[in-house]
């Protein structure tokens, strides 16, 4: 366990961040302190993490804990690094070439970015869902089966369980119970995204990753999303990353603000919401930039 | 009201010129495709029609009658023909002359001959001549007169002579089936096999194996048994060509020489001023039948060109079975695995280079490395009883369609990466993020989702490989190949046989052939054949591409 700054506040000594002329001071000053609310079981854990594509410095020193069976939403202008920073709890950075991380990420206790760990194996227990949906051509029932097959289950009993409890997990159950060898193409977007998290489910991660998975729908089917965030987190540890702060609001337990590759303020989502302690996140959350 | 003037735009600048000049390219383009297909289908396609025979009288010093079907008529210069030493009239500078097939080149020495208009008159079509199509000497043009069968005698007229004649065919017919059959299947394979004994034995002596070696006995007495079985059929031979023997006509050519045919050498009788349409058709698809089903006859100048589509399409299609895997791995390598540095760039440019190397180049090569060098091993290692006779060290279908998987690799690389390219990010994501590992991604999504790619390179190898010539004729295409390589003897498929290729056969047929004027339709003919055999592969293979592109739409273009 890391040690956890006392009465579950913010991160840092909050004003004088916004006060401090360098950033270089202000990464000295929380260089040792990992950013953590309540006393919730730790899911992930971030510790003086720095993120470079090549020469680039993406995120800055970050620490964080997300705490497990909750949703833990991260907002903030476009370019902040929040979908950087969700997208290393999968390793899905590793697909870009040129990228270094420095300092430590562990999912229960297991550091993900160690080199010998098996980064399939993470993905199975890390989910991942993404802006776009982003349905297999082929049919629904495969998309839903996809990372069983992976798994080498191919028992029809097995498969035909758990595609449906995923799709009922999703709420798609109702709408595709009588088209599953259709193709997932022909789904509407909204369909299409639930189909992808019921995809992602089928796996029973442990972490559920949304980056933006709303940000391509209509508002009916956002809300449905929305919902199904709000059921599935019982369930899962959700970390979703959205532009919309109203979105972040009604779904999330905690809030993270990020700005410039710097994690600004987490706390939980009323208190950031109504009494943020930073000005950064306060001018952002009234809309004042970003 | 002068603004509103200005703007209407005139006709230069409102881009009807240029919409012109485009469509009238295309138009162009289109009119020379139909152009092509148009000569080459109507010229190939009319030449099985039975046209009618003529009979000319001739006059002056060369008297007598001449018979024969029209070939073709031109106006010539009088002192082009006298340049030529042929007798010309006086006073005039031009004259028309007529082409007349004229068959009998037993008794003439030549199939054609050229009439000037001013040697002949009285052009008529008599109704009761026949035409003979024999199996040696090309056509024969005359009157039939006598049949002669089981020792009787029948004379009289066409049409008493006509039911008669056709019952004698049908009886020609059935028994040179028999004989082909006896010949080439059955003696073949004894061949074959006494072939095979011939190398175990070879094998054995090589080997060193003592002569008493109880080894040698047995193949001994499979050799008497073959040999008996040789004998047998060697009788039923001598009897089926004994009764095949039996039957002649008795014809008169137009200057009432008197001619016996066998009816053996008879492939068909026919006579086509007397025909009715449907008659007419009916011969036009025996004919046409023949023409795609049957082996050659004549120096290919007559019979079919089984063989040759035969040749086409099975080295086409090894082709296609060897380029697709290796091109497809290739463009994976590059695409998915290789590091994007400057010398992947480089073998990029080099493999696209690679489709501009000239074909008889790769012909050269296939030459020296497939078959002298890849071939001549294999023989030493694993042929040595056959020696000094090559097996693989000898131009044969494995080479050709090795070459020719050469020639088409860069177009399945190409379109394959191209075909990679283009799966979304996305789709690789979403089956990364759910726990698959790379290869796994790659089999289970990208290349599925990429077939459609690797069709459209097959495709384009496809018809750039049948339309080639130049190189097979080093690496394996012959004139005349003695035996297809797919038969009935085991291992069934022969790789190191010579085959025939249409495309060869059109190049052979039109400019090595002893009887050019009696070639050039089948030029055509085999030329409009390989064209609708080259679409039709293209055809299907861009069906199975659509299909599959509807499988996994809105990813492929």
């Amino acid at each position: 366990m890391q040690p956890k700054p006392d009465g579950a506040q913010g991160p840092n000594g909050p004003n004088n961040f916004a006060a401090t002329p360098s950033v270089k001071v202000d990464v000295e000053q929380r260089s040792s302190e990992v950013s953590s609310v309540g006393e919730q079981e730790a899911c992930l854990e971030v510790e003086n993490m720095n993120f470079y594509y090549g020469d680039v410095k993406a995120l800055n020193n970050i620490n964080i804990i997300i705490p497990e069976r909750k949703v833990t939403a991260f907002i903030g202008p476009s370019g902040c690094g929040k979908s950087t920073l969700i997208r290393i709890f999968n390793r899905m950075n590793d697909l870009i070439d040129g990228t270094r991380l420095e300092g430590s990420v562990r999912l229960n206790g297991t550091e993900i970015y160690d080199p010998d760990l098996n980064v399939a194996d993470l993905r199975r227990r890390v989910g991942m869902v993404f802006q776009k949906p982003n349905p297999f051509p082929k049919s629904i029932y495969e998309n839903v089966a996809y990372g069983l097959r992976i798994q080498g289950i191919n028992n029809r009993a097995t498969l035909n369980a758990t595609v449906e409890k995923a799709l009922k997990g999703a709420a798609l159950w109702e709408e595709v119970k009588d088209r599953l060898h259709e193709n997932a193409l022909s789904l509407s977007g909204g369909q299409q995204q639930r189909l992808v998290i019921a995809r992602a489910i089928a796996i029973e991660p442990e972490v559920l990753l949304l980056d933006e998975p709303a940000s391509a729908l209509d508002p009916i089917s956002t809300l449905k999303i929305e919902e199904l965030i709000y059921e599935l987190k019982s369930k899962y540890t959700i970390v979703i990353v959205t532009h919309n702060m109203q979105q972040a609001a009604r779904v999330s337990d905690y809030t993270a603000f990020m700005y410039l590759g710097d994690l600004i303020e987490y706390d939980e989502t009323k208190k950031l919401f109504s009494t943020p302690s930073i000005k950064q996140t306060e001018d952002y959350i009234t809309g004042r930039y970003g | 009201m002068s603004l509103m003037a200005n703007r209407r735009p005139d006709w230069k600048t409102s881009g009807t010129p240029w919409v012109w000049l485009t469509a009238g390219t295309v138009a162009f383009s289109l009119i020379l495709v139909l152009g092509v297909l148009g000569m080459v289908g109507y010229q190939g396609v009319i030449h099985f029609w039975p046209s009618s025979v003529v009979q000319i009288s001739l006059k002056g010093n060369q008297a007598g009658t001449a018979l024969g079907e029209v070939a073709g008529s031109e106006t010539v210069s009088v002192a082009r023909l006298r340049d030529q030493g042929l007798q010309t009239p006086e006073g005039v500078k031009q004259v028309e002359r007529l082409l007349l097939k004229t068959g009998n080149r037993k008794i003439y020495g030549f199939d054609f001959k050229w009439f000037n208009a001013t040697d002949y008159d009285d052009l008529s079509v008599p109704p009761d001549v026949a035409v003979i199509e024999r199996e040696e000497w090309g056509n024969f043009y005359g009157f039939l007169v006598g049949l002669k069968f089981d020792g009787q005698v029948l004379k009289g007229r066409r049409d008493q002579l006509e039911l008669k004649l056709s019952e004698m065919m049908d009886r020609r017919y059935e028994i040179k089936e028999k004989i082909l059959r006896v010949e080439k299947s059955e003696m073949g394979a004894l061949n074959y096999q006494m072939d095979k004994i011939r190398l175990e034995r070879r094998k054995l002596e090589l080997d060193q194996v003592p002569g008493s070696d109880p080894r040698f006995a047995s193949l001994d007495s499979r050799v008497s048994e073959l040999e008996e079985q040789y004998i047998v059929l060697g009788e039923s031979l001598k009897e089926l060509n004994q009764e095949i023997d039996r039957d002649s006509i008795e014809m008169i050519t137009t200057q009432g020489e008197s001619v016996t045919l066998d009816v053996k050498d008879l492939v068909r009788v026919y006579f086509p001023n007397n025909m009715n349409v449907f008659q007419k058709f009916t011969h036009y698809f025996a004919k046409l039948w023949e023409f795609v089903s049957e082996d050659p006859r004549e120096a290919n100048t007559e019979g079919g060109i089984f063989p040759a589509i035969f040749g086409t399409v099975a080295m086409v299609l090894l082709m296609a079975v060897l380029v697709t895997p290796f091109g497809v791995v290739a463009a994976i390598y590059l695409n998915e695995y290789a590091a994007q540095s400057a010398l992947t760039k480089v073998i990029r440019i080099a493999v696209n280079n690679l489709a501009g190397v000239p074909s008889v180049v790769y012909g050269v090569f296939g030459l020296g490395f497939f078959v002298y060098f890849l071939g001549g091993t294999i023989d030493s290692l694993f042929f040595e009883a056959n020696a000094p006779a090559p097996v693989f060290g000898t131009p044969g279908l494995m080479w050709s369609s090795l070459t020719l998987a050469l020639l088409t690799v860069p177009v399945v690389i190409v379109s394959t990466e191209e075909g990679l390219t283009r799966i979304p990010r996305s789709i690789r994501e979403g089956s990364l993020a759910l726990g698959a590992t790379k290869a796994e991604t790659l089999w289970r999504t990208v290349l599925p989702m990429a077939t459609p790619a690797m069709m459209t390179g097959l495709i384009l190898a496809v018809a750039r490989a049948a339309g080639e010539v130049a190189p097979l004729m080093m690496v394996g295409v012959v004139k005349l190949a003695p035996a297809l390589p797919v038969d009935g003897n085991f291992p069934f498929i022969h790789l190191d046989r010579k085959f025939m290729h249409m495309g060869f056969h059109i190049y052979d047929v039109g400019f090595q052939s002893p009887n050019v004027e009696a070639a050039r339709p089948l030029v055509y003919a085999t030329s409009f054949l390989l064209i609708i055999l080259i679409i039709s592969l293209n055809m299907t293979a861009i069906k199975i591409r659509n299909s599959l592109r509807e499988k996994y739409n809105a990813t492929e273009t």
